[in-house]
């Protein structure tokens, strides 16, 4: 065999017609998809229906994965820097030159400042397995992912009341009677199964209160839609929380079997009432009432979403934090139509998976985003990433040498790209593996393209649910171009600095078989079916005694010990935001059903339906300003200004502004999206280094803009 | 008319995209011709909510066809059996009568190939015993494609069931 080459799967490249089943990699919501390949070709694919949620349904993205497979404007072989850093200027290279090219580099970072010194980021998954123990392998606890731009608030908001991240507590949104949504916009920023539900529910007459500072296509749908002032949902949960306990609409004997620091909650919501509220928010006090009385007529089969991407504003933490503690207050836990205790294999007394991870040495050192040691109310697992930068500028706690970003691009999804270029600059070596020209990519030292998710195969993934399940990532067709899997590229660099014992398989068949071993499942049977449910019968955990929350007590906690040791409320007090200036807006991002966050602008298909992106104001604010529909505009803030189109719309709230996220590219290689539309994260000048001290998410929707006709 | 009926649910429909796109993909068509558009009205804003209308537009295989009449090469065709109307590629001189001619802007110009094409509600698929691509993919399944006759109820049913809700529950 080649030794520069990935060994495929077996069978991959057999001529005729081959069914395979997999999981989408258009987004990162990974749906199980099946796909039909024609002699080495994708002919169709569509979504898996041994998967029954799921059926052949299959979204805008994973509708285009075809075109993005076919596309040439993506990354075709290892391309080396020659020019100055972004300049983009590269030279094409074989695997051997640059895998050689990074473990040098790489083993530079490590004789001088140990494997610490080399930081790794991916945007999470149910594959981060494999990740981690590259990143272990190498000596480094820097593992970090996306997530300060999107769940940490609600993940920390999770543990701090339950002791559980926020997917300890599946949401039955199927079987619902009223979702609450706080900019939740599940029809948008969808994810296939959870959409399928969420029609079921409101089919079935469930209601919906969706808050937001515009009407999104789940306002449409919604029974109640409130147009909130940017940044003040949390005043709204207050309210709420005051309703239900004066007016004792909670399931009191859920809360004194499971709830601790119920007088505290009390205490902290005896002046929040919805008059109060309706001042911060704008919604009038009479449809606050109204909204939680007819919520917990409701309960327990109610939900008020603790949101997703929750990296908006300084009290994100506390509006995730109030959400579960009104769901606590439904007595919603373990319920149908409520929130269910998601359950792996142990819970239901299985061998699960045997991970890669425990294969790899123990890191010892600490952290350089120092969560786990200057903030240990923060998750350690991957960190706080806005964190890095300031530490690679100030070198403190320790220097860093090298940067590897794994599908994922720091500069566009983080905010402020002007100052984390600052910081990479510092670096000796910065590695971008993708399989887009991405942002970081196209400011890295090197880019190693990987497989496209047809064309690898991945660690396999254990699901934990209401019944847990495997899913595997199988390997459709062989590479078009000069491009590997992400387990073989890691295990390469490991080898190549003589680490690799961890990852040491010559096949993914050989990974798969060390994970499966053990356990009940044979990979024939995985692989006939995509997706594996390993437990016939649901198991409830019994209401009364066994609900076995993760806290020091057992018990919800309205008053978080580790919070209170870091020095911060658990139950804040209201911060009530500015108000704008004439012409200035909160700025606000989101999706569109038919891209992802940032790397499907450039795909053809999904380019055609959206090739630019344009700023929402309001109708009449706009029209103060002289500002017509359609305009060409210049959108300022903080010294940085960009031009875009203008949408006059009645349905955004007169203090904010929108635009869809991902636009205003700058790699020439995208042709399609090449300087198409405006960059919300440039907009965002200084919000790297604002997060909420809480829950560590960003405070992206802060930011300021001035609006006028250019 | 062709002896099938592709309904939406508009009320079901989340205006996605996917059975466009699965569409485009499926037909392997370049930028430019779409064989279905869902196109959106709204929001607008009915008893103060904002509202949003879906509106699946793809051919509507008419029983007398106006593309069809106008074809000066015999390029479209109606299926017999089952009444498709289809455009045969290989006959297509390009002269986009059939798009002038079409009411409703089914017919679409493909200009890679420099041809007129349209829905055929994935014929090809119908032969194996499948459906139509868009319906197939279609992300909430609010896309029915059957046998005229055979209608299925689904709206009834959710109207019924609405209106027993009220009933039993006369508060709302
Ligand atoms: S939501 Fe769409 S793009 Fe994302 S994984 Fe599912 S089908 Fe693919
Ligand atoms: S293309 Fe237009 S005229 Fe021709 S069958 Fe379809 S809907 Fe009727
Ligand atoms: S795929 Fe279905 S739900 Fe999505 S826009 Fe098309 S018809 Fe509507």
């Amino acid at each position: 065999m080649d030794g520069n080459k990935a060994p495929n799967v077996k069978g991959v490249d057999s001529p005729g017609r081959r069914t395979v089943y997999s999981l989408c990699g258009m987004c990162a919501v990974r749906c199980p998809i099946q796909v039909e390949v024609q002699d080495g070709r994708v002919v169709w694919i569509q979504g898996n229906p041994n998967d029954k949620t799921m059926g052949t349904s299959l979204c805008a993205k994973g509708a285009a994965a075809i075109a993005f497979e076919n596309d040439d404007e993506r990354p075709q072989y290892p391309l080396i820097r020659t020019g100055a850093r972004g300049g983009g200027q590269w030279r094409r290279a074989s695997w051997d030159e640059a895998l050689d090219y990074i473990a040098e580099k790489l083993q530079g970072v490590i004789d001088k400042f140990g494997g610490k010194g080399i930081a790794f980021s991916d945007r999470g998954g149910p594959f981060a397995d494999l990740q981690k123990t590259f990143v272990k392998s190498l000596g480094s606890p820097n593992y970090f992912n996306h997530d300060c731009t999107c769940g940490r608030n609600a993940q920390h908001a999770s543990q701090s009341l339950f002791g559980m991240g926020r997917k300890g507590l599946g949401m039955d949104i199927k079987n619902t009677k009223h979702l609450v949504l706080y900019g939740r916009n599940m029809i948008e920023s969808l994810q296939v199964k959870e959409v399928k539900d969420f029609m079921d529910a409101l089919g079935k007459g469930a209601k919906c209160t969706y808050i937001d500072v515009r009407a999104t296509l789940t306002a449409s749908k919604a029974s109640r839609f409130w147009m909130i002032r940017p940044n003040t949902e949390y005043a709204l949960n207050l309210a709420f929380i005051h309703v239900v306990l004066a007016e004792n609409l909670y399931d009191a004997d859920f809360v004194k079997k499971w709830v601790v620091g119920l007088d505290e909650l009390r205490e902290s919501v005896k002046e929040t009432t919805p008059e109060w509220a309706e001042k911060m928010t704008g919604v009038p006090a009479g449809e606050i009432k109204a909204a939680i009385r007819e919520i917990a007529a409701d309960r327990p089969n109610v939900i008020f979403h603790l949101g997703w991407m929750t990296a908006r504003h300084r009290q994100s933490f506390y509006t995730s934090r109030t959400a579960h503690i009104l769901n606590a207050l439904m007595g919603n836990i373990e319920q149908t139509g409520g929130l269910i205790i998601a359950k792996g294999t142990g819970d239901y007394g299985l061998k699960g998976l045997n991970k890669l991870d425990q294969r790899a040495p123990k890191v010892e050192d600490p952290r350089v985003d120092g969560v786990g040691t200057k903030f240990k109310h923060f998750d350690k697992g991957p960190g706080l990433m806005h964190l890095l930068f300031p530490a690679i500028l100030s070198g403190e706690p320790y220097p860093m040498g090298a940067y590897i970003a794994y599908r994922h691009d720091p500069l566009t999804s983080l905010p402020d790209p002007d100052v984390m270029k600052q910081a990479l600059d510092k670096l000796d070596l910065i590695v971008s593996i993708d399989v887009n020209y991405s942002e970081t990519a196209w400011y890295a030292d090197v880019i190693l393209p990987e497989a496209t998710f047809l064309e690898r195969g991945s660690i396999i993934a254990e699901k934990k649910g209401a019944k847990p399940n495997l899913q595997l990532r199988d390997q459709c067709i062989s590479p078009r171009f000069d491009s590997r899997p992400a387990w073989w590229i890691f295990r390469e660099i490991l080898r190549r600095l003589g680490k690799s014992e961890p990852l040491e398989f010559e096949t993914l068949e050989d990974i798969w078989a060390y994970q499966l071993e053990g356990t009940d499942v044979s990979l024939e049977e995985l692989r006939s079916k995509g997706v594996l449910g390993l437990v016939s019968k649901e198991e409830r955990r019994d209401r009364d005694t066994g609900l076995g929350f993760k806290t020091a007590s057992g018990k919800v906690e309205m008053i978080s010990p580790a919070l209170d040791e870091a020095g911060l409320p658990s139950l804040a007090p209201f911060y009530d935001p500015p108000a704008n200036e004439p012409g200035q807006f909160n700025l606000v991002f989101g999706r569109v059903a038919y891209h992802n966050h940032a790397h499907t602008m450039n795909n053809p298909l999904l380019n055609e339906l959206m090739s630019e992106n344009a700023l929402w104001i309001n109708k009449a604010t706009g029209g103060e300003l002289g500002i017509g529909d359609g305009d060409t505009i210049e959108v300022k803030s903080n010294g940085y200004s960009t031009k875009g189109k203008v949408r006059l719309t009645e349905f955004i709230h007169p203090e904010a502004a929108f635009m869809v996220h991902g636009f205003g590219r700058t790699v020439p290689l995208q042709t399609r999206t090449y300087g198409k539309g405006m960059a919300d994260q440039r907009l965002m000048k200084g919000k790297l280094t604002s997060y909420d001290p809480a829950g560590g998410g960003n405070c992206l929707t802060e930011t300021v803009i001035s609006v006028k006709k250019a | 008319m062709s002896k099938y009926y592709l309904l939406q649910d508009s009320e079901r429909c989340i205006g996605c995209l996917a059975c466009e796109v699965s569409c485009k993909s499926n037909k392997s068509l370049p930028v430019g011709p779409a064989l279905c558009k869902n196109m959106s009205v709204g929001p607008v804003e009915i008893k103060s909510l904002p509202r949003v209308r879906f509106v699946f537009m793809p051919c509507f295989h008419c029983e007398d066809p106006w593309c069809l009449d106008v074809c000066p090469s015999g390029a479209i065709q109606k299926r017999a059996g089952d009444g498709i109307v289809f455009i045969e590629p290989n006959l297509c001189i390009g002269c986009k009568s059939c798009i002038t001619a079409c009411p409703w802007g089914a017919c679409q110009w493909d200009p890679a190939a420099a041809k007129a094409v349209k829905c055929d509600y994935c014929k090809d698929r119908l032969d194996e015993g499948l459906k139509p691509a868009c319906v197939t993919k279609c992300l909430t399944q609010c896309l029915e494609f059957g046998v005229a006759d055979k209608l299925p109820s689904g709206r009834r049913e959710r109207f019924a069931a609405q209106i027993a809700r009220d009933a039993f529950n006369p508060k709302g």
